[in-house]
């Protein structure tokens, strides 16, 4: 077949060969990247041999930005400029940061979402998380020799959809192509799960530096399937150091603290939480800037008393996941333990006691999640082999609505349903005449939209003049597979149309991302007009590569003819992309896509046909014996 | 397969109330494994795009037919029989009574923090809720009383709010 010339000839990839895909495990304190190398998923590592990067971003007024260790450092010496757990802040106003007071930064409030002010200019959450994102690219495409097809990066399981939208504007920011975002529990799951071929109902308990996800999942050969989740956005790790930050303050009798004083003994406060894990004692001593010096001791007994009701705040999601998913603590086999603060031994205690059994602490809580991710990436590049895969079905963990009258919220979609998911519901106009109608979109569980998250509001103009309750205003939610959500609303009557990726009202639009992707690109001197050409050749790349292989495997479902134009359209791309004119690639790319459509969808006809290869003749015709019998006494 | 096919000629099962979880599962994850997104990553936008679709049909699919309530809602439907949920909420006065006696035993139980208490009313809801399903399996499989069945149904809906409601307290009495 004149097809796989194409693929073929010259350097260009072969359709088999192996992508470079990572999966990026963005913490709030630690970031990581992983990659699978024949067939292992392994941590790539810095020059240095560390496979952590500090989740830490220092700003300087030249305009140098350090990430990592390099920042870590410089933290206590400059404290305003140096920006760590900023996922905190991820999709956040101002107003919804914890202990905003404590905190040695430069807030500026702006619509959506807090700025940080620095030495090197106002910072978005979403350029701080792009800087840790584009370091961690840098070292893997170094470390693998080449750009990458894409990463699949790693958010809380109860991130809203805000938080999602910041973290793929932040890697689309950083240069990366994001092939999925996936939950931090579920990749996890997947890591244990493959390792250790388990099957049956799991939990992952998973606190990280600040946030806490509870996933249940049910394993089975080849499918990783989400039952519910659970969990708080604003708890974590730094929780835990904020304790004994204040529980300093109180026993040393401290007068109210300078911001270097503060990043100082919250860094004892970390430490003195690590070192208590193994030893039972942790001193804590430090010279502050007025020369006063802290001399104390924390044990186990007072961490455990002073954190108390943290733990037991992590708890109480537990059982609201489990009862979600319609299981007791009888039905769990086992209980995954994700997240360095899971170390802690009053932790380990309480999550023992509640499932009634020892929490599964043999794979690196650290690195669990990245590694999980790495799997999941290399399965969507495809350098996996056809019935070598499984299906993930990963759930929405938190109900969407829309708001009605009297500030109430209707819930559209509920939490904890599986992903993609698609709900529509109908309303009318309150007013005689009444021309447009307010589409104002919200997240949470409470009936009150004062306590939801707001998400994004939207206007339905040009409605025809109808009587108070005539129109009918359908609105419809679309969540994908990376769990963000789309909205649009139509009236029927006369087909006026308005729809909105849900993503302005308190991120950043796209012009914005543009801008700083821009700017970022200038910045390092790398050269814009070159990627962007380069992207374009790959993006064109990958397209031919799966239409070449979608006719490999199903080429018969066309005629001769419309083979012959396709081939045509995929010659026409494959001499475009060897050009340098980026717009004509793009088009190419149209044209070949439009050629396409037709087939794509005789092709997921047959997928869905080879679904039902499996089932016997008379499963079939008792299928169709009672679909009739029960038509007719209808 | 026809995409505006019923939900049961979808996973190829017989349109009854009676169902085979165990296939409805199978049929599931089955059909999901050939549509999900994850297997169109690196296809060409027209196929992402058949791709969601498909996957969200097979969903909304898969989650009306495995809830009992939301597959006799249907199956009510797809025999032209409405529930018809809003503009029907006559009800007799003795099932008023008796839901707000339950709904008065919650509240009580709630602000006296009664938690053992609650799932006690947790557990009588749903046995209440598991005979009436039986019932309902038979007016809908067997009898085809459809008008019969759609008062069972709306009932049905007043103790799955219920249940929800009980779990809602238990959960604030945890936090």
């Amino acid at each position: 077949m004149a097809l796989l010339q194409i693929a073929e000839p010259g350097e260009s990839a072969a359709p088999h060969q192996h992508k470079l895909a990572v999966g990026i495990d963005l913490g709030t304190t630690n970031s990581l990247v992983a990659t699978v190398r024949s067939g292992l998923s392994v941590v790539i590592s810095d020059d240095l041999g560390r496979p952590l990067l500090p989740s830490v971003v220092h700003y300087l007024a030249d305009g140098q930005v350090d990430v990592g260790f390099d920042a870590l450092v410089k933290q206590a010496l400059d404290p305003r400029n140096v920006i760590a757990s900023v996922k905190r802040f991820m999709g956040r106003g101002i107003k919804d940061i914890a202990h905003r007071e404590s905190l040695p930064y430069d807030f500026e409030d702006a619509p959506g979402m807090v700025r940080l002010r620095t030495a090197a200019g106002v910072k978005s959450p979403v350029e701080v998380s792009a800087d840790i994102l584009r370091t961690l690219r840098l070292r893997a495409e170094a470390a693998l020799g080449g750009p990458l097809v894409g990463a699949v990066i790693t958010v809380p399981a109860y991130f809203d959809d805000a938080q999602r939208q910041a973290t793929k504007d932040a890697a689309k920011l950083a240069g990366l192509s994001v092939l999925r975002l996936l939950n931090e529990p579920t990749a996890a799951a997947i890591a244990y799960g493959l390792e250790n071929a388990a099957e049956g109902v799991y939990a992952v308990y998973d606190l990280g530096g600040g946030t806490f996800d509870i996933s249940i999942l049910k394993l089975s050969k080849g499918v990783f399937e989400v039952l519910s989740t659970g969990g708080d956005s604003a708890l974590g790790g730094d929780d835990f150091d904020q304790r004994i930050f204040c529980w300093i303050l109180e026993t040393a009798k401290l007068k109210p603290l300078s911001i270097e004083d503060s990043r100082l003994l919250l860094t004892r406060a970390r430490e003195a939480k690590e070192y208590l894990t193994p030893h039972g004692t942790a001193p804590i001593t430090a010279r502050l800037s007025s020369g006063e010096v802290v001399d104390l001791e924390l044990t186990t007994e007072i961490f455990s008393e002073i954190s108390k009701t943290l733990v037991a705040k992590t708890i109480s999601p537990v059982r609201k996941a489990l009862r979600d998913a319609g299981l007791s603590v009888a039905d769990v086999k086992g209980v995954v333990m994700v997240g360095g603060a899971t170390r802690m031994p009053q932790i380990q205690r309480a999550v023992g006691e509640f499932f009634g059994q020892e929490p599964l602490n043999n794979l690196d809580p650290d690195k669990v999640v990245a590694l999980g991710a790495a799997t999941q990436a290399n399965l969507l590049a495809g350098n996996r082999a056809a019935g070598d895969d499984w299906l993930l079905l990963d759930v929405i963990p938190l109900s969407l609505g829309l708001e009605t009258m009297g500030g109430l919220v209707e819930k559209i979609i509920v939490r904890n349903s599986t992903i993609p998911i698609a709900r529509a519901q109908e309303f009318t106009t309150f007013r005689d005449g009444q021309s447009a109608l307010a589409v104002h979109v919200v997240q949470g569980e409470r009936e009150l939209v004062s306590d939801c998250r707001s998400l994004a509001r939207f206007e339905l103009r040009g409605i025809p003049p109808m009587v108070a309750g005539a129109a009918r205003i359908r609105v419809s939610f679309q969540v994908d597979a990376d769990g963000l959500l789309a909205v649009s609303a139509r009236e029927m009557t006369s087909g006026v149309e308005a729809s909105i990726v849900v993503k302005p009202s308190y991120g950043l639009s796209d012009d914005e991302i543009a801008n700083m992707l821009t700017d970022s690109l200038a910045h390092t001197k790398d050269d814009a007009q070159r990627r962007a050409l380069k992207e374009a050749q790959v993006e064109a790349q990958r397209l031919i590569e799966a239409v070449a292989s979608a006719l490999k495997s199903d080429g018969d479902l066309l005629s001769a003819e419309q083979l012959a134009r396709i081939e045509a359209e995929i010659a026409k791309l494959q001499t475009t992309a060897l050009g340098d004119n980026r717009r004509h690639i793009t088009l190419a790319m149209d044209d070949l896509e439009a050629q396409t459509k037709d087939f794509a969808a005789r092709r997921m006809n047959k997928s869905i046909q080879h679904a039902f290869a499996g089932m016997s003749v008379d499963e079939l015709e008792s299928s169709v014996d009672s679909a009739q019998s029960l038509g007719e006494t209808a | 397969m026809d995409f505006n096919a019923d939900h049961f000629t979808l996973f190829g099962l017989p349109r009854s109330f009676r169902i085979d979880a165990s296939t409805l599962d199978r049929r599931y994850r089955e059909i999901a494994a050939q549509v999900h997104p994850d297997k169109y990553v690196q296809a060409g936008d027209a196929e992402r795009r058949l791709s969601l679709q498909w996957a969200t049909r097979v969903n909304e699919a898969y989650q009306t037919l495995k809830a009992s309530l939301s597959r006799a809602q249907y199956l009510l439907q797809l025999a032209g029989h409405d529930v018809g949920a809003e503009n029907n909420t006559a009800m007799p006065t003795e099932f008023l009574m008796e839901q707000m006696e339950w709904r008065e035993a919650v509240a009580e139980a709630r602000a006296a923090r009664e938690q053992g208490e609650l799932e006690q009313l947790h557990h009588r809801v749903k046995q209440r809720m598991n005979d009436r399903y039986e019932q309902l399996a038979e007016l809908l499989d067997d009898q085809q009383d459809y008008p019969v069945a759609a008062d069972r149904v709306r009932r049905l809906m007043f103790l799955e709010k219920l249940l929800f409601d009980i779990d809602d307290a238990m959960a604030a009495l945890e936090a």
